[in-house]
């Protein structure tokens, strides 16, 4: 066993879920609003308001976090060689792990994520969250939105952006959660984030 | 062969820098004459510009209509705020202010939808004496009816449905003496924006401005004035982003009752029973496909099923306005996404089975 999520990661990482749950539900009954649904337009819009600055403010635990502690190494990707290495391990997810075979990248005290998660890690919460919550932050006060961008409605251009951010981090949310039954038992990576401890694989 | 001598004197001068020197020195010594000169040449044309600027607005107002110069026997104190008359008795000059109402700016006149009139077409020629005798307003100020119904020409307006939704629109139960179409339509400065608008926004701030004419009160200050009825951003505070509504928005689009036979909508309704429920708008089967965007829609703009495309460039409607093609990618990457953990979990569950 292995210590690897410390107090503040795992209260991130819950608030992150909690948020970017109530986010993914409101965010896609604002987008196919019909006349009848299940949550009403306005709650939906309050709700992802609450939701969007939330996530805002919970981001800054994780940015801060990173930039004061040891976890923001699992961050820094070794990118020579990194082609190969995800290559590696999609083979496993997809027949070696079928195989009974071993992880090419086990979890060790140095290292938390196989390469493709930490390169899809560092594109979500260095990329996707950021332009997600900054495009949102502008959505919120659209008075300050160009009427025009390049001959386009300053709104549209940005809604799209933040849209489009949206749906790629809702299949992410949805891979991350399904990526996370693929530990040495179904339950072992959920109670990991949970208590903090992670099990290790014997050899 | 030697060069001409005239060219070999030339670029002997300009060769010598005294040459310089010297043409330095005369500019110096006749630089008044000199920036004289520059002045009238620039202030000459300005002149010259400015007396034809002077005449410009009645030549262009005669592109539009045929009565220009008929027209200015009223115009000349109708068109101004000021108006001049001769008094007899002591053959003054008299100034007089013009009843704000009664003031009819030109410009104004002629870019509306009766621009082509001569104002005797509707006011008696009794007009034309002054002081105006009171028979002269006997058999003026007919009804838009009077040429507007029953004709071949207006038929597709069907102007006498509107005039029905009139008659049963707030405006009209209310104060059925006092209003008449002319208090938003009026005929000598009204024209028609919606119908073939290249910019929406101007449009709109253009239909919003006859409502708030009346509706921000006498004046602005009353817009803000808490005690006020007429203050209609207090009335509005449950309207998240006011301004970006106010100005994407027509006040009718949400104060009448849509009727799909007539192009707008004429049935303002009470106050309760106005839009004020998000989804009427922001969904995909908003209202404003049936008010605002009317005209686009009927054009047949409105494509893979949602009023998009153009109207989406010009206005964003949040729910209402969905991309095609984002929609469909992003329901594919969804689909593959879900096929790709069910077909996983199946091999999971074989190959445990397996073992």
């Amino acid at each position: 066993m292995i210590y690897h999520y410390p107090l503040f990661i795992r209260l991130w990482h819950l608030l992150n879920a909690l948020f970017i749950l109530v986010l993914i539900v409101t965010g896609i009954s604002m987008y196919y609003s019909g006349q009848e649904q299940l949550i009403s337009f306005a709650t939906s819009v309050k709700l992802h308001n609450i939701g969007g600055i939330g996530l805002t403010l919970s981001y800054l635990i994780f940015f801060v976090g990173n930039m004061v502690t040891e976890n923001g190494k699992h961050y820094k990707i070794k990118w020579k060689g990194l082609g190969s290495d995800i290559l590696l391990q999609l083979r496993y997810y997809l027949c070696g792990y079928f195989r009974k075979g071993k992880t090419p990248f086990p979890v060790t005290g140095d290292r938390k994520f196989n390469p493709l998660q930490a390169l899809s890690y560092l594109l979500a919460m260095y990329v996707g969250v950021p332009l997600l919550f900054l495009t949102g932050c502008i959505l919120l006060f659209p008075e300050i939105i160009p009427g025009r961008i390049a001959g386009i409605s300053g709104i549209l251009l940005t809604d799209l952006l933040h849209v489009i951010t949206g749906f790629l981090l809702s299949v992410f949310f949805l891979i991350h959660i399904y990526m996370c039954t693929l530990g040495a038992r179904l339950g072992n990576n959920f109670r990991a984030i949970l208590t903090g401890w992670q099990t290790i694989e014997k050899e | 062969m030697d060069k001409p001598l005239s060219k070999n004197f030339f670029l002997l001068y300009l060769s010598d820098p005294e040459f310089y020197l010297m043409a330095g020195f005369h500019c110096i010594k006749y630089i008044r004459f000199i920036r004289l000169i520059i002045l009238l040449l620039l202030i000459c044309p300005g002149m010259k510009g400015q007396q034809e600027q002077e005449n410009i607005p009645l030549a262009d107002y005669r592109k539009v209509s045929d009565f220009v110069d008929d027209n200015e026997r009223c115009f000349t104190c109708h068109g101004e705020s000021m108006y001049h008359f001769t008094d007899t008795s002591s053959d003054q000059l008299i100034e007089r202010m013009m009843y704000h109402d009664k003031v009819i700016p030109r410009e104004q006149f002629y870019r509306s939808n009766h621009k082509s009139f001569s104002c005797l077409d509707c006011h008696s020629d009794g007009n034309l004496v002054f002081p105006h005798p009171n028979e002269a307003h006997k058999y003026e100020y007919n009804t838009c009816l009077d040429c507007h119904g029953n004709g071949k020409h207006w038929a597709r307006f069907k102007f006498e449905e509107i005039q029905e939704e009139y008659n049963l629109s707030i405006h009209n139960l209310k104060d059925p003496k006092g209003f008449s179409c002319w208090k938003c339509h009026n005929p000598h400065t009204y024209h028609i924006s919606v119908r073939n608008t290249k910019n929406l926004s101007a449009t709109i701030a253009y239909d919003n401005n006859i409502c708030l004419s009346c509706h921000s009160g006498l004046n602005r200050k009353q817009a803000h004035d808490e005690h006020d009825s007429t203050n209609f951003t207090r009335e509005h505070n449950w309207l998240p982003n006011q301004a970006l509504h106010f100005r994407n928005v027509r006040c009718i689009d949400c104060h009448t009752q849509i009727n799909d036979s007539i192009l707008v909508a004429h049935l303002v309704l009470p106050k309760s029973q106005a839009v004020k429920h998000c989804r009427e708008c922001h969904s995909k089967s908003s209202i404003l496909a049936g008010t605002l965007y009317k005209f686009q829609s009927m054009k047949g703009k409105r494509d893979y099923g949602f009023f998009n495309a153009v109207i989406m460039n010009q206005s964003y409607v949040m729910g209402a306005n969905r991309n095609y093609f984002l929609g469909t990618a992003s329901l594919v990457l969804f689909g593959l996404v879900f096929t790709g953990i069910i077909v996983h979990i199946v091999f999971r569950i074989g190959n445990r089975n397996k073992g």
